[in-house]
């Protein structure tokens, strides 16, 4: 036991050492400010189920969307050492096609709202493909091949809409939006609870980790070991494509609104500055997708809580990127070897302490 | 010819997590001497060399320059103190020119007009009687004349303590005897040179002097000529050497009427012509040639690594398409490549990562090796090939370049392969482990597994290997078997005396 | 294998097309319909020499609902059976706007339409115009012209909007009014227009500002701000979005909390722009007033084309309803909504 937390006081807890501090400081923040802050109720919404509410729910349920697509944002970084900027546009092509097959119909009904998600995935992991071949195959830098659907992908989801912003009201999607009558949780939450599990499956069922790492670390090396690194990079691209699909969906149903311009807009630069807060290394090689869903519960709670300061929404992306820049500059290589050296001095003086003592 | 003591390094720690690298270590270097600073891999040479140059802080220790103490804590230290490096891999800028090149980053260059710097460059290239000129692009000249160039840059930042970190491991023979003239008449003029290498020959060739380290500490100083080679091998490896010469004695039973596992028929790559090939189940084979002559190409194209022109290819006399690496592995075929950093270790993973990446892929995409089960082999092969690593979570990247090495073999041993290909397998690596795998390609030949061995030292070769093929500006020239197998046979095949 | 890449570079190249071909939906093909007004010249000679040739340069579609109604009512009044030949041209780079500009004075058009992506740098256009004897209008957006270059200016004033609306809350008479003001892009003439009515009441301390956030238009953010004054435990009655979509994210947040709204409801919910969805939620009683901004100039300047209004302000302000929940019908749905 001893020794264990010893390990963890000498090596931290690895790549996961700054998103929990982090994420730590910000809630002993939060309770010095306002020792309720986190206290969560119990309130009636206006379906009529009991729920819960208050600003716990509001940053677990709020950052949903940036959790799913961090997660899938990881791989596609592990494997690629880029990132994916299109995220948005092409979650805003997702949602456009959900709600294409939802308004096919006359009445939406829980067969279609299945085959709508369906839908969206099929879409998603096309546009998925797309990129991942221009990465893969044509060997072009992710942030390049990517910036075309960034440019284009709110056209195309418009073009979908048929040019308006479609709404949609069904209990349904409410609920997939919001909350499952009897369930006081959000649903998105849930929904990320699914996603991160079926990670966990994927990485436990399947070798994919260790390719993905060795791809990313070393495609050569990659290569002569006989892992088809195309296959791989394009396999990345597709499992974000699923989750571009399920963030785009959730969006889509909390509001019972598709507005392409604004449907997760400006969500791939916090996507990646997720992973990066989870201590992934955004060259590639080896990943932590918990690190990232961490880091993005990071950035919904500082969100939260400078909304809760009343920071206007104007000012709030500058206090963020303070915050951010110290995350950042915290978890460089730079101090981190300092901080190592600063420890292991501080050790040998205590250990030389220890032996005076003993004498 | 004892000089004046130039540097002296004493009682030298350094500890780096879960291992004690160095350990109260002295060292002393004189004027005018080239120093040989010999050890297995992993005996501490790296590290005490790059304390010296200021990559690493000592814990402990210290270090005089002309009696005077200095603290080096940065390389601008070293810089300052007049210690400079020559590493093994060229660390200057391919795509700018010589003179560029020899003053690029020096606090004085700043302040010089570029024609005057090249006057300059010239101006030392030909005291030092160096083939190059200064405006000629670093890039275009060949890697002798590249670590020259660096060499050069040293003398001129006018360096007492020159380190030449394996400067030979990439040069050819006209090369290295270059390289020892300059060595020499750096050494005439009071240069204090310190010389790692892992050829034994070339530190008797040139040094006076051999400090050898093992396992981190100080095994002793010695006059080069009072230390015989084999006691120096001994020393390093810490154990009796009657080992090395017997070798082979076993393995002379001709393995020729058995089974053929491989055999191909002009095959070709993109980066080889048309070859023709086989080797028998428990045979060792090897390719030999010059650099460059299609050795390396000739196995890659076996193990479908480079784009497959053409051929055919039969495994156990069965015809069988190879055209990618899983389609060699799925065969049984296994392959360590020649460039370890850029081809085989996955340097951030960890050993047991490293270890079970073969299988895993082979095993495929839905059928992950489990953790027990891939910490069991682990812990197996790193007591098996007995590689020195903190644990099986290190990561491979910081073990030294032996034991990444071993790693890597014991990648491919997991597989179980039945053809094992190894293309220099023992560049820059120690005694020690030398033996070992030379001893493990002769084990695995009796088990029945086929090994094709590349390495640069013929003598290694020979000592292993019942049948060589021999290689000349990418064809095949000769096979010399039997009786033929000698050094000056070899040497006569590849320098095409024997048409 | 060689067969799947094949396969998977077809389906690339084919990918990409479809998404080139989006794309030009947007931006590029404003250049489509640019080069289709140049070499449509000669077809519609012949055809219409009888018929009025108007030139538009528009903001594409694509920004939002209110321009894509904009669009399609020029292009409903200025149809061929009306009596007009009409080219457009759409693009949000003012640069490109100016250059179509220049080509259908070129062209010889009669009349040249203008909504500006920016303000500035009209002059030089206008003045060719005017020398080429291409008469001018200036609508929905004004520009920062002199006022001899054009005709006449129909143009939104988004403080109109602002007023109406802030005058018909007054008109509520609440007891205490404790607002929670969602503004739109901050900068943004709409922004500007509908924050600068309510600020005053702030500022006169008729009303209290609960928060007042810019969520740049995005209906996830105003849903967030809302939930984060609710989470404060603040008292608030009114919500003041300033488009429909976040109105609609605000009205979210509510529903999630158990908070009523709408016209029997605890909350006031206020948005602009008129929407048919958003109206079809007043008729329901779950908001209460939408703001129009009028997207229908088309008429007024054919009027005043065919002579049946005459011009007496140059500067003409849309007329701009505003609509309670309480009096909205299905009929106005239909004729003052946007979109479906």
């Amino acid at each position: 036991m001893k020794k264990s937390f010893k390990n963890i006081f000498s090596n931290g807890l690895g790549q996961l050492t700054i998103p929990i501090i982090a994420i730590i400081i910000l809630v002993v923040f939060n309770l010095f400010r306002d020792p309720s802050f986190f206290s969560i109720e119990i309130t009636q919404n206006n379906e009529g189920n009991n729920v819960f509410s208050g600003n716990l729910i509001s940053i677990i349920n709020g950052a949903s969307e940036l959790a799913i697509l961090a997660m899938g944002m990881t791989l596609v970084t592990a494997a690629c050492g880029g990132q994916d900027i299109s995220v948005g546009a092409a979650a805003a092509i997702a949602g456009s096609a959900f709600v294409k097959v939802l308004k096919a119909g006359e009445t939406i009904s829980g067969g279609r709202v299945i085959l709508a998600f369906l839908f969206a995935c099929i879409v998603a992991m096309c546009f998925g493909a797309f990129n991942g071949t221009l990465v893969a195959v044509f060997k072009i830098q992710p942030m390049i091949a990517t910036l075309i659907l960034y440019t284009c992908g709110r056209s195309i989801a418009y073009w979908i809409n048929g040019g308006a912003t479609p709404t949609f009201s069904s209990s349904i999607v409410t609920a997939i939006g919001g909350f499952i009558p009897g369930v006081p949780i959000p649903t998105p939450v849930l929904i990320v609870l699914a996603v991160a599990v079926i990670f966990k499956l994927v990485f436990h069922f399947t070798s994919l980790e260790l390719l993905t790492q060795s791809v990313g670390i070393n495609g050569s090396a990659a290569r002569l070991n006989g892992i088809n690194s195309t296959l791989i990079k394009l396999l990345s691209f597709i499992i974000l494509g699923l989750c571009v699909a399920t963030a785009g969906c959730i969006g889509v149903s909390r509001l019972g609104l598709i507005n392409h311009e604004t449907l997760l807009v400006d969500i791939e630069m916090d996507t990646i500055l997720a992973v990066a807060i989870g201590g992934n290394n955004l060259g590639g090689g080896k990943f932590k997708v918990g690190g990232s869903i961490i880091g993005a519960y990071v950035i919904q709670t500082l969100t939260i809580t400078l909304y809760a300061m009343k920071v206007s929404s104007t000012d709030v992306k500058a206090y963020k990127a303070i915050v951010i820049i110290l995350l950042v500059v915290i978890g460089s290589p730079v101090v981190k070897a300092r901080f190592g050296k600063f420890m292991t001095k501080l050790r040998a003086k205590k250990t030389n302490a220890c032996v005076k003592g003993a004498e | 010819m004892d000089g004046k003591v130039l540097l002296t390094m004493r009682h030298i720690k350094k500890e780096f997590p879960g291992v004690l690298a160095l350990n109260n270590v002295d060292f002393t270097l004189r004027k005018g001497e080239i120093h040989a600073l010999m050890g297995e891999n992993g005996a501490g040479k790296s590290t005490l060399i790059k304390i010296l140059t200021g990559v690493y802080q000592m814990d402990d220790g210290e270090v005089t320059i002309d009696d005077n103490k200095v603290f080096i804590h940065s390389p601008q230290d070293a810089q300052n103190s007049g210690i400079s490096t020559v590493y093994q891999e060229i660390t200057l800028c391919p795509n700018l020119t010589v003179a560029e090149n020899m003053y690029i980053g020096r606090e004085d260059s700043a302040w010089i007009r570029r024609r005057e710097y090249e006057r300059r460059a010239d101006e030392i290239l030909t005291k030092l009687e160096i083939p190059a000129r200064s405006t000629q692009q670093l890039g275009r000249c060949s890697l002798a004349i590249q670590q020259m160039v660096a060499i050069a840059r040293a003398v001129d930042m006018k360096c007492k303590v020159l380190i030449l970190d394996e400067p030979t491991s990439s040069l050819d023979d006209k090369e290295v005897n270059m390289l020892f003239k300059l060595m020499r008449d750096l050494k005439a003029q009071g240069v204090g040179i310190i010389f790692v290498t892992h050829f034994l020959e070339q530190v008797y060739e040139v040094s006076d002097r051999i400090t050898v380290l093992r396992n981190g500490e100080l095994v002793g100083e010695y006059r080069t000529e009072e230390l015989p080679q084999v006691q120096l091998v001994s020393k390093m490896i810490g154990k009796d050497l009657d080992e090395l010469s017997s070798l082979k004695e076993n393995t002379d039973s001709e393995k020729e009427e058995g089974e053929v596992f491989y055999e191909a028929s002009t095959l070709s790559s993109t980066q080889t012509h048309p070859f023709n090939f086989k080797i028998r189940k428990g045979e060792v084979n090897g390719f030999t040639g010059l650099l460059g002559s299609g050795r390396s190409e000739s196995v890659r194209a076996i193990f479908g690594a480079d784009r497959i022109t053409g051929g055919i290819v039969h495994i156990k006399g069965k015809p069988a398409k190879i055209t990618k690496p899983i389609d060699a592995m799925k065969h049984g075929i296994g392959y360590l490549a020649e460039d370890r950093k850029r081809d085989g270790i996955i340097a951030e993973l960890s050993v047991r990562e490293n270890i079970i990446l073969a299988l895993q892929v082979m095993n495929g995409f839905f059928k992950p090796i489990s953790r027990s089960e891939s910490e069991a082999f682990a812990d197996e092969y790193i007591k098996v090939l007995q590689i020195k690593t903190a644990n099986r979570e290190t990561p491979v990247g910081s073990l030294s370049g032996g034991n990444q090495q071993k790693v890597i073999l014991a990648r491919w041993l997991l597989t179980h392969p039945d053809y094992l290909i190894l293309d220099e397998p023992t560049r820059g690596i120690d005694v020690g482990t030398k033996l070992e795998i030379q001893k493990l390609v002769l084990k695995l030949a009796e088990e029945g597994v086929s090994v094709t061995f590349i390495s640069s030292e013929v003598e290694e070769m020979l000592r292993t290997c019942s049948r060589l093929i021999v290689m000349r500006d990418r064809h095949i020239v000769g096979e010399l078997k039997g009786d033929d197998l000698n050094q000056a046979e070899v040497m006569k095949t590849i320098a095409g005396g024997k048409a | 294998m060689k067969r799947v890449k094949t396969l998977l570079l077809v389906a690339t190249l084919v990918l990409s097309m479809v998404v080139c071909a989006a794309c030009s939906k947007d931006s590029g093909g404003s250049s489509d319909k640019g080069g289709s007004s140049n070499t449509g010249t000669t077809n519609s000679t012949n055809t219409s020499n009888s018929k009025i040739k108007i030139g538009v340069v528009n903001n594409p579609p694509s920004e939002s609902g209110y321009r894509e109604a904009n669009v399609k009512d020029m292009e409903t009044v200025f149809s061929e059976a009306n009596g007009y030949d009409l080219k457009t041209f759409y693009s949000q780079k003012n640069d490109d706007q100016l250059q179509a500009a220049q080509g259908f004075i070129t062209e010889g058009v009669d009349y040249l339409l203008v909504s500006a992506a920016e303000t500035t740098g009209w002059d030089d256009v206008l003045k060719n115009a005017k020398e080429a004897g291409v008469k001018v209008f200036i609508f929905d957006r004004m520009l920062n012209v002199d006022e001899s270059l054009y005709e006449a200016a129909v143009v939104s004033d988004m403080a109109i909007e602002g007023d109406t609306a802030v005058k018909w809350l007054l008109d509520q008479n609440l007891p205490v009014y404790n607002v929670i003001h969602i503004q739109g892009a901050m900068g943004s003439d709409a922004q500007i227009g509908r924050t600068g009515a309510l600020d005053a009441q702030f500022a006169s301390g008729k009303m209290n500002k609960v928060v007042q956030q810019t969520a740049t238009w995005d209906e996830a953010e105003a849903k967030k701000i809302v939930e984060s004054v609710i989470n404060s435990k603040a008292d608030f009655n009114v919500i003041y979005a300033e488009n429909d979509g976040m109105a609609k994210g605000a009205v979210a947040a509510l529903d999630e909390n158990g908070i009523t709204h709408g016209v029997d409801g605890k909350v006031i919910v206020m948005g602009f722009d008129c929407n048919r969805w958003a109206l079809r939620e007043l008729l329901a009683g779950k908001w209460n007033y939408d703001g129009q901004c009028s997207p229908f100039q088309a008429q007024v300047i054919s009027d005043i084309i065919q002579g049946k209004r005459t011009v007496t302000d140059k500067i003409i302000y849309s007329v701009e309803k505003g609509f309670d929940a309480k009096t909205l019908t299905q009929s106005d749905i239909d004729t003052y909504g946007l979109g479906d």
